[in-house]
């Protein structure tokens, strides 16, 4: 196990970089999730970190040794693919021994370690099964114990829910953090999925073009977004934004509710008068949306909890009082960075 | 009450007007040639060769006398024929394994991008297309015993000397690597084929976890990637075995089954009995040992594709 630390990363295809400078630190056990939309260069950073891709450049220490010029085999990283990755051709035991036999390890310290991670993971009774007989949720399972066994200083997961069905990837999600509690492996993780990061990161490093947008928990990062962008792209519905004279006022849709339901706290209410446009109701919360008065004609969401707001009551159209509390706004200059303002 | 529409007659359906358009009919008419031509060319003289085999016909004597397994029993009591069964073996797997081997490295090395690649695999397709009597022609002066540019090349380099420079084609053991070679050589563009398919086919995803659980060049390739290929390329050489144990083209042009039948194989010892001598119930018994053979080969091949399927 051991702490990961990356020093200006830049990764070029041609003209094109893919790592813009990513300087990041992992300190040792902890589970971090890199963030971002597809494209961004989340993959090839994490594929930077097990050596698969070489760095243009830029310093990749871990356990405090550069290992810049070590090939994959001697960093000691495991890592779990999208498609898993697993060998066809051998059987659930061997494809877990795989990495150990590598590395030389005796017949009977190989046996004693399949089992390990075998039980850990609850597939004892796969071992002798070839990947093709095994469902989506089993070969994740597989794959895992298979980056696990050999007992890794850092384990990469490159979008390893991405081929499960929606109703599994909530059950692994749980089993992926609570291996990893049991383990005390330092993890990356890389999604696109704001649901699985806020859920499991420790931290979160929003990525975007190739750039660490913000580094934070999950909390940070929702409350207290770095720029436009990681406002925006965590939340759903994202961060409302009203533009003025070029600064940005931001908002999130949950906090935006009707003036009556608001008590005004210490710092008091900001009050807008909200045109309803049209809303959805999904059960645990309603969804509407609609503009403000004396903005842009941008559209504006509201999220508010079914039980307390009947349906009758913001039919499209109408203009109602909604106000937000002012220590929920946020404010971004013309860059789109966030500024604190009194 | 309106009529809507005025009664129609029906018309008589034609029967085979959508004929054409029915997938049995169809499919039927599509593979007819292919059925024939294989019955008409293949299906007729091998019945034809069988008769033969049990039969006294010879190009002089033409009748249909019947003698049972008298050829076979003759045939097998010939020691150039036990030695040219040996030939058959030792030219078919040789030549595959030297050519697999060949074809291996040729794809891993063409796998990798490099400028003038393409025209690099253009160029390696040629010893296929290049019709092997040409070819052979251009080998035999290589290996010729006064003007061979190999012999050349190796004094010249100072590794032999001039008196003892060897006779590739007139020294037994010599002409039979001479033909293994040239077969190989015929066959390894196909082998490079074929691992390209297989290569290509391993997803990039295994190749990569392989890497990083810890395999360096040599056990990715013989723990994963062969493993992997296998199938595919049984497949090829099924194919390899099946051309080269009937084929006689490379041993006709270059050593005429010499020295000493050294290099003589099934096909080409069928051809000379059966053919040139015109003993033609000699030559199909003979030709017809190719059969049970082959059939082993494919039959094993097969079920080992079944068992390694992934």
């Amino acid at each position: 196990m051991a702490a990961v630390l990356t020093r200006d990363i830049i990764k070029k295809f041609a003209d094109v970089s893919a790592v813009d400078g990513i300087t990041l630190t992992v300190p040792d056990g902890e589970f971090m999730v890199l963030l971002g939309p597809s494209g961004c260069g989340k993959t090839t950073f994490l594929r930077i970190i097990c050596g698969l891709e070489k760095q243009t450049s830029g310093d990749l220490l871990i356990d405090g040794n550069v290992v810049n010029d070590m090939p994959p085999r001697a960093r000691g990283v495991a890592m779990m693919f999208q498609s898993y990755g697993l060998y066809p051709h051998y059987t659930v035991r061997n494809n877990i021994a795989f990495p150990l036999r590598t590395q030389g390890v005796s017949r009977a310290e190989i046996a004693k370690k399949v089992e390990w991670a075998s039980r850990l993971l609850g597939i004892e009774r796969l071992l002798d099964r070839r990947p093709r007989q095994l469902s989506g949720g089993e070969r994740q399972r597989v794959a895992l114990a298979r980056a696990l066994v050999r007992e890794p200083t850092v384990l990469l997961l490159d979008e390893p829910l991405s081929n499960l069905d929606a109703k599994l990837r909530a059950s692994a999600r749980q089993d992926i953090k609570h291996f990893q509690q049991r383990v005390g492996v330092t993890t990356i993780y890389v999604t696109h999925d704001q649901v699985e990061a806020m859920g499991m990161g420790d931290r979160i490093a929003v990525i975007e073009q190739g750039r660490v947008r913000q580094v934070g928990t999950p909390m940070e990062i929702y409350n207290d977004p770095a720029d436009r962008f990681v406002a925006t792209f965590v939340g759903t519905p994202p961060m409302n934004l009203l533009s003025r004279d070029g600064k940005y006022l931001g908002f999130r849709p949950e906090n935006f509710l009707p003036s009556d339901m608001i008590d005004d706290g210490d710092g008091g209410i900001a009050e807008f008068s909200f045109r309803v446009d049209r809303s959805e109701y999904l059960g645990s919360e309603r969804i509407v949306y609609g503009v403000i008065e004396g903005f842009d004609a941008h559209v504006v969401t509201a999220k508010l909890p079914p039980a307390h707001v009947a349906e009758e009551s913001i039919r499209p159209g109408e203009w109602h009082p909604f106000g937000v509390r002012r220590s929920a706004l946020r404010y971004f200059d013309q860059d789109g960075k966030r500024v604190v303002r009194q | 009450m309106v009529d809507i529409a005025e009664p129609v007659a029906a018309r008589p359906a034609r029967r085979f007007r959508f004929l054409l358009d029915r997938p049995d009919v169809l499919g039927a008419v599509f593979v007819a040639p292919a059925i024939l031509y294989v019955l008409l060319l293949v299906g007729v003289p091998f019945l034809l060769a069988v008769y033969y085999s049990v039969s006294a016909y010879t190009i002089y004597d033409p009748s249909w006398r019947f003698v049972g397994l008298t050829n076979f029993a003759q045939v097998l009591r010939n020691p150039v024929f036990i030695e040219t069964l040996g030939n058959t073996f030792l030219f078919t797997f040789a030549s595959q394994l030297l050519g697999l081997i060949l074809g291996k490295f040729g794809a891993l090395l063409l796998l990798r991008p490099f400028p003038g690649r393409r025209i690099v695999r253009a160029l390696i397709i040629l010893p296929w297309a290049v019709p092997i009597a040409l070819a052979s022609v251009a080998w035999e002066w290589m290996f010729d015993s006064l003007y061979s540019v190999i012999n050349w090349t190796l004094i010249a380099a100072g590794i032999i000397e001039r008196s003892n420079a060897p006779n590739w084609l007139g020294n037994p053991h010599l002409a039979m690597l001479c033909v293994v070679v040239v077969n190989a050589w015929r066959f390894f563009p196909f082998a490079i084929v074929i691992f390209l398919a297989g290569i290509t086919a391993v997803p990039q995803d295994v190749i990569d976890a392989a890497t990083v659980d810890g395999a360096g060049f040599w056990r990715r390739n013989y723990q994963i990637i062969i493993p992997m290929t296998l199938p595919i390329v049984a497949v090829g050489l099924i194919f390899g075995i099946v051309f080269t144990f009937t084929d006689l083209s490379v041993v006709y042009l270059l050593t005429n089954g010499g020295p000493v039948n050294a290099t003589s194989v099934l096909g080409f010892q069928g051809f000379q009995v059966g053919i040139v001598s015109g003993d033609v119930a000699h030559g199909a018994a003979i030709s017809l040992f190719m059969l049970p053979v082959l059939l082993l080969v494919v039959a094993g091949m097969l079920r080992f594709i079944r068992r390694r399927e992934i």
